[in-house]
C-alpha cells in the first residue's frame, strides 16, 4: 500500500518517528509511550498489593514502599493517563472535526517531546539515589530540601518539563477545534470527545499553570534555599497544598472529561441511537470545566483552615454532584430502548456508567467536611478515587481502545479475548477497590507499608490482593489480544466496523496523510449517520480535488526537548558529587534549547504540498482496495 | 491547508491575520496569554500570602523607592506606546517605520532591564538576600519573573529585528512581531499590578 | 500556488477608509496612553501623600490598576475590536480563575502569627 507521498517513503522508520510532525503518528508515539508508563506504573502497584498482602510483611522497606507509592501516583496521572489520553486526543480531534492537521503541527511534536524527556527525567531518579518518597502531592516540609532526599528533585524538574508539554498541546488542541473545522461543523455539532477535550484543554491551560508556579516554588525551595515554607523564615506551608489543588483538582476533571467523551462516543454507536440530550451534556460539561476550579479546598478539609471555609467548599463540591448526575441519566437514557451490541467496547462503556456512580457516591460522602475527618487518611479515600479513575478513565480507556483501534491499526481486536480480558478486569477491579471502602471505615491508613495482624484486616487485604493480580491478567490478555489480531489480521483493512457516526470513519483506513482529499460537508450532528439515513452514506466534498498543503517534518522539536531535559539534569546535579561544575550542564542545555527555538524562528519553513496527481493516486489506490474486500 | 489570500492589491489590512496560520497563531497565543494570567495569579497570591513574613530582616517599606519605580513604570509604559505605534505601521505596510519604534522599543526595554538589575543588587547589599526571609523570596520571585519575561521579549524581538532587517512586511513576519507585541502589552499589565500590589503597597503600609 | 508568504509588499491593500479608520485608532491609543500615565501618577501621588488611610489607599490604587488593565487589554492588545470573541473568552476566563487563587492564598492560609 502507497498511502503515503513519496516524500515520506525516503525515511527510514526512526528518523520519521523522531521527525514526524503528522498528527496520527505523534498518537501513537503517544500511545506507545503512555502504555509503556503504565505498565510501570501498574507493576509498582502489584508490588504494593503484594507487600500488603499479608500483615507485617517484609517484601519491601519502608523507604521502597514510599519510593513505590509515590511513583505509581506520579507516574499514573502524569505519564500515563495523560498521554493514553492524549493519543487519542491527538488521533481522533482533527479527524471528527473534519480537519487535515491540528492547528500547530510542530508544537504537537514539541508537546510530545517535553512530556516524554520529562518523564524519563523523572524515571532515571531511581539510578541516582532513590525516587521521590513524598507521595504524589508532595506536601511541605515532607518534600523540603531538610527532609527529602533527591528523588524530589527529578520528581519538581520532571514534571515541569512534563507540564510544559501537556500545555503546548492543552493550547495546541484548543485552537485546533477554534480555528480549524470543516465548513458546517458548528460548535453544537462537534461530537462529545471533541467537547470534552476541549474543556479538558482549557482546564490544561488554567490549571497547568498554577501547577508550574508551584513547582518553582518548590525548585527554588529546594536548590535555592527559598523561605517559602518554612515557618522559621516567615514562609507558609499552607501555600503548597493550596497551589498543588488549585491544580491538582481540575487535573482529576483533565483526565475524567475526555473519557466521559469517549463514553459518549462509544455508546450512541452501539445502542444506534443518537446521543440523547446533547446540548444538556455539552452544558454539563462546561460546568464541570467551572466548578472543577472551584472546590479544591476539599482536599484540605483537616489542614484546619475555618468552618466557613470548609462549609463553602463542601457545598460547591456537592453541586459537581448535579452535572454529573445530568451525563449519568443522559448515558442512561441513551441505552435506554436502543437496539444494543455488546461489544467488548460497550461493555466497557456501559460498566463505567454504575462504577462511576460508586465512586461519585464516595466522593460526595467524603464532601461533607464534618464527617470527612473519619475518611482522611484511610483506605475509604484510596477506593473512592481509584473507583474514580480506574473504574473511569481506564475503563473510557480500554473502551475506546477496542472501539477506535481499528481505525488507527487497520484490523480489530479479537473480541474474545477482549470480552475474557473485561470480565477479569472488571471482577478484578472491584475485589481490589471495592473491599477497601471497608478497609477504610474500620480504620486501615493509607500510605502506611505494614499492619498487624488479627484486627479484621488480613483477609480484606488478600482479597484486595487477589484482586490486583486479576487486573494484571487482564491487562497482560489485552496485550496478548494486540499480538494475536495483528498476526491474524485480514487482508483487507476495516474502515467502518462498528457502524460509525461520527467523521472519523468517514475516512480510509489506514487514514491518508491529508485525512481527507476533500474537506467534507457537515450537514448534521453525528454527520457521518446522517448521510448514511438521508444521503448516500458518503460526506459531500466542500472542495474540487487539488494540491494539498502539508507542513514539513522536524528533529528541531526533539532538539528544544533535549536542551530542556540537559538543564534540567542540570540543575540535579548540584545535588550531586559531580565531576563537572553542574551550571555548565544548565547552560549548556538552555543553549540547546533556545537555540534550537531561535533556529525555528529564523528558517520560514512553509512546508509542501502534495500534487492533485499524488492525492488522485492514493484516491484510487484506497477506492481499489474498498472493492477487492 | 490551501487557503488563498488576496495579494494582488498589496499588504493586507490585518497581515497578522491574513493567512491561517497567522489566525492559528494570533489564537494560541490569546491563550498562551491567559494561561500566563493564571501562573501569575499563583505567584502574586504567594507573594500576597508572605509579604508580611520578614523574619526580622528588611521589610518592604524599608527598601522601596518611590523614584526608582516610579521610573522604571514610566519606560515599560512608554515601550508599550511604541510598540503599538510600531503595529500600526506595520498594518500600513511602513517598514521602516515599524522597524525604528521596533527598535526603540528593545532598547527601553533595555533600560528598564537595568533599572530592575541595579535594583536587586541594592537590595541585596542592604542585607535581602534571596533567602533572607520568606518575603525575600516570593518578591525576588515574583519580580525576578517578570524580570525573565522581559528578557525573553528582548531576546525574542532582537531576533526578529536582525533576522527581519530587509525582509519588509510579509504575511510570515506579520504575525511574528505582532505576538511579540502583544506579549510585551502583557508584561506591561502584569507591571502595572506588581508596582501597584508589591511596591505601592509596600510603601504605603496595610 | 502563489503563496507569496516571505516576498514584501509594494503597497498596502488599506482603502481609504480603513486608513482613516486606523489614523483615528491611533489618536484614541495616544489617548489611552496619556490615561494610563495619569492614572500611574494619581496612584504615587495617592500612596506618597499620605492623607489617606491605608486602607482607602490601598483599594484606590487596585481600582487604578484594573483600569489600566482594561485600557491595555482592549484599547492596546485590541481585544475590543471584532474576531476577538474567543481572546475575549480566554482572558476573562483566565481572570475570574484568578480572583480564588488569589483570595484562597492571602486569606485562607491558616493562623499566621508573626
Amino acid at each position: 500500500m502507497v498511502r503515503e507521498a513519496a516524500h515520506t517513503l525516503k525515511k527510514s522508520l526512526l528518523w520519521d518517528l523522531l521527525t514526524t510532525v503528522d498528527h496520527k503518528k505523534i498518537a501513537i508515539l503517544y500511545l506507545i509511550a503512555g502504555t509503556l508508563f503504565f505498565g510501570k506504573a501498574g507493576l509498582m502497584a502489584i508490588l504494593i498489593r503484594i507487600q500488603l498482602m499479608i500483615p507485617e510483611n517484609t517484601f519491601v522497606t519502608g523507604q521502597t514502599y514510599n519510593e513505590l507509592l509515590s511513583m505509581h501516583g506520579t507516574i499514573m496521572l502524569f505519564l500515563a493517563a495523560t498521554p493514553l489520553l492524549f493519543a487519542f486526543m491527538n488521533y481522533f480531534i482533527p479527524l471528527q472535526i473534519g480537519a487535515r492537521d491540528v492547528a500547530f503541527p510542530f508544537l504537537n511534536a514539541l508537546g510530545f517531546w517535553f512530556f516524554f524527556f520529562g518523564g524519563i527525567l523523572l524515571s532515571l531518579s531511581w539510578f541516582f539515589g532513590g525516587a521521590p518518597d513524598a507521595g504524589w502531592t508532595a506536601y511541605v516540609p515532607l518534600s523540603s530540601r531538610d527532609y527529602a532526599g533527591i528523588g524530589l528533585d527529578f520528581y519538581v524538574l520532571g514534571l515541569q518539563i512534563s507540564g510544559f508539554g501537556t500545555l503546548i498541546s492543552g493550547i495546541n488542541f484548543i485552537v485546533t477545534m477554534i480555528t480549524m473545522r470543516a465548513p458546517g461543523m458548528t460548535l453544537l455539532r462537534m461530537p462529545l470527545f471533541c467537547w470534552t477535550s476541549f474543556i479538558t484543554s482549557m482546564l490544561i491551560v488554567f490549571g497547568f499553570t498554577p501547577l508550574a508556579a508551584g513547582l518553582a516554588l518548590l525548585m527554588l525551595d529546594r536548590m535555592f534555599d527559598g523561605q517559602f515554607f518554612l515557618a522559621a523564615a516567615g514562609g507558609n506551608a499552607v501555600i503548597w497544598p493550596h497551589i498543588f489543588w488549585i491544580f491538582g483538582h481540575p487535573e482529576v476533571y483533565i483526565l475524567v472529561l475526555p473519557a466521559f467523551g469517549m463514553i459518549s462516543e462509544i455508546i450512541p454507536v452501539f445502542s444506534k441511537k443518537r446521543l440523547f440530550g446533547y446540548t444538556a451534556m455539552v452544558f454539563a460539561t462546561i460546568v464541570i470545566g467551572f466548578l472543577g476550579f472551584m472546590v479544591w479546598v476539599h482536599h484540605m478539609f483537616t489542614l484546619n483552615l475555618g468552618p466557613i471555609t470548609n462549609s463553602i467548599f463542601a457545598i460547591l463540591t456537592m453541586l459537581i454532584g448535579v452535572p454529573t448526575g445530568i451525563k449519568i441519566f443522559n448515558w442512561l437514557f441513551t441505552i435506554w430502548g436502543g437496539k444494543l451490541r455488546f461489544t467488548t467496547a460497550m461493555l466497557c462503556a456501559s460498566s463505567f456508567v454504575p462504577t462511576f456512580v460508586l465512586g461519585g457516591v464516595t466522593g460526595i460522602m467524603l464532601a461533607m467536611s464534618p464527617v470527612t475527618h473519619l475518611y482522611h487518611d484511610t483506605y475509604f479515600v484510596v477506593a473512592h478515587f481509584h473507583y474514580i479513575i480506574l473504574g473511569g478513565i481506564v475503563l473510557g480507556l480500554l473502551g475506546a481502545t477496542y472501539y477506535w483501534y481499528p481505525k488507527m491499526f487497520g484490523h480489530c481486536l479479537n473480541e474474545t479475548l477482549g470480552k475474557w480480558m473485561f470480565w477479569i478486569f472488571y471482577i478484578g477491579f472491584h475485589l481490589t477497590f471495592f473491599i477497601q471502602h471497608i478497609l477504610g471505615l474500620i480504620g486501615m491508613p493509607r500510605r502506611v507499608n505494614v499492619y498487624l495482624a488479627d484486627q479484621g484486616w488480613d483477609g480484606m487485604n488478600l482479597i484486595s490482593s487477589i484482586g490486583a493480580f486479576m487486573q494484571g491478567v487482564a491487562i497482560i490478555l489485552l496485550l496478548i489480544n494486540v499480538i494475536y489480531s495483528a498476526k491474524k489480521r485480514p487482508n483487507h483493512p476495516v474502515d467502518d466496523p462498528w457502524d460509525g457516526r461520527a467523521l472519523e470513519w468517514a475516512t480510509h483506513t489506514p487514514v491518508p496523510e491529508y485525512n481527507f482529499a476533500q474537506v467534507p460537508q457537515v450537514r448534521s450532528l453525528d454527520p457521518l449517520f446522517y448521510e448514511k439515513i438521508h444521503g448516500d452514506g458518503k460526506m459531500k466534498p466542500t472542495e474540487p480535488l487539488g494540491d494539498i498543503h502539508m507542513p514539513n517534518g522536524s528533529f528541531l522539536p526533539f532538539m528544544i526537548a533535549l536542551g530542556s531535559f540537559i538543564a534540567g539534569f542540570g540543575l540535579i546535579m548540584k545535588h550531586m558529587d559531580a565531576w563537572i561544575n553542574p551550571y555548565i550542564v544548565v547552560v549548556l542545555g538552555l543553549l540547546v534549547m533556545f537555540g534550537s527555538m531561535a533556529v525555528r524562528s529564523w528558517k520560514e519553513d512553509h512546508g509542501y504540498h502534495i500534487t492533485k496527481e499524488n492525492v488522485e493516486a492514493m484516491e484510487r489506490e484506497a477506492l481499489a482496495d474498498e472493492r477487492n474486500r | 491547508m490551501s487557503e488563498t489570500v488576496d495579494v494582488s492589491k498589496g499588504l493586507p489590512a490585518h497581515p497578522e491575520r491574513a493567512t491561517l496560520e497567522g489566525k492559528n497563531k494570533f489564537v494560541g497565543f490569546w491563550v498562551f496569554l491567559s494561561g500566563e494570567v493564571t501562573m501569575f495569579a499563583t505567584f502574586f497570591g504567594t507573594y500576597l500570602g508572605l509579604r508580611n513574613g520578614t523574619a526580622g530582616g528588611p521589610e518592604a517599606a524599608d527598601l522601596f523607592h518611590m523614584p526608582l519605580v516610579f521610573i522604571m513604570t514610566m519606560i515599560l509604559l512608554t515601550s508599550s506606546l511604541t510598540s503599538v505605534i510600531a503595529i500600526t505601521a506595520m498594518k500600513k505596510n511602513q517598514f521602516k517605520k515599524m522597524k525604528l519604534w521596533m527598535w526603540i522599543t528593545f532598547f527601553l526595554g533595555v533600560a528598564f532591564l537595568g533599572f530592575e538589575i541595579y535594583e536587586f543588587v541594592e537590595y541585596v547589599h542592604y542585607g535581602l538576600g534571596f533567602s533572607t526571609s520568606a518575603f525575600a523570596s516570593s518578591f525576588y520571585s515574583l519580580v525576578g519573573l517578570h524580570g525573565a519575561h522581559v528578557v525573553f521579549g528582548l531576546g525574542w524581538v532582537l531576533l526578529l529585528l536582525i533576522r527581519y532587517n530587509r525582509a519588509g512586511i510579509t504575511l510570515t513576519n506579520a504575525p511574528k512581531f505582532y505576538m511579540f507585541s502583544l506579549y510585551w502589552h502583557f508584561i506591561d499589565v502584569v507591571w502595572v499590578f506588581i508596582f501597584t500590589v508589591v511596591y505601592l503597597m509596600g510603601i504605603g503600609g496595610g | 500556488m502563489a503563496d507569496h508568504l516571505s516576498e514584501p509588499f509594494e503597497k498596502s491593500a488599506m482603502t481609504n477608509e480603513e486608513k482613516v479608520k486606523t489614523e483615528r485608532e491611533m489618536r484614541i491609543q495616544f489617548i489611552a496612553f496619556a490615561f494610563m500615565i495619569a492614572l500611574t501618577f494619581l496612584a504615587f501621588i495617592a500612596v506618597g501623600a499620605e492623607v489617606a488611610p491605608p486602607g482607602f489607599v490601598i483599594s484606590f490604587i487596585i481600582f487604578l490598576a484594573f483600569i489600566q488593565l482594561f485600557l491595555q487589554l482592549y484599547y492596546f492588545m485590541h481585544l475590543k475590536d471584532k474576531d476577538h470573541g474567543w481572546a475575549n473568552t480566554f482572558m476573562v476566563s483566565g481572570l475570574v480563575l484568578s480572583i480564588p487563587t488569589i483570595v484562597a492564598l492571602i486569606l485562607i492560609i491558616g493562623v499566621v502569627k508573626y
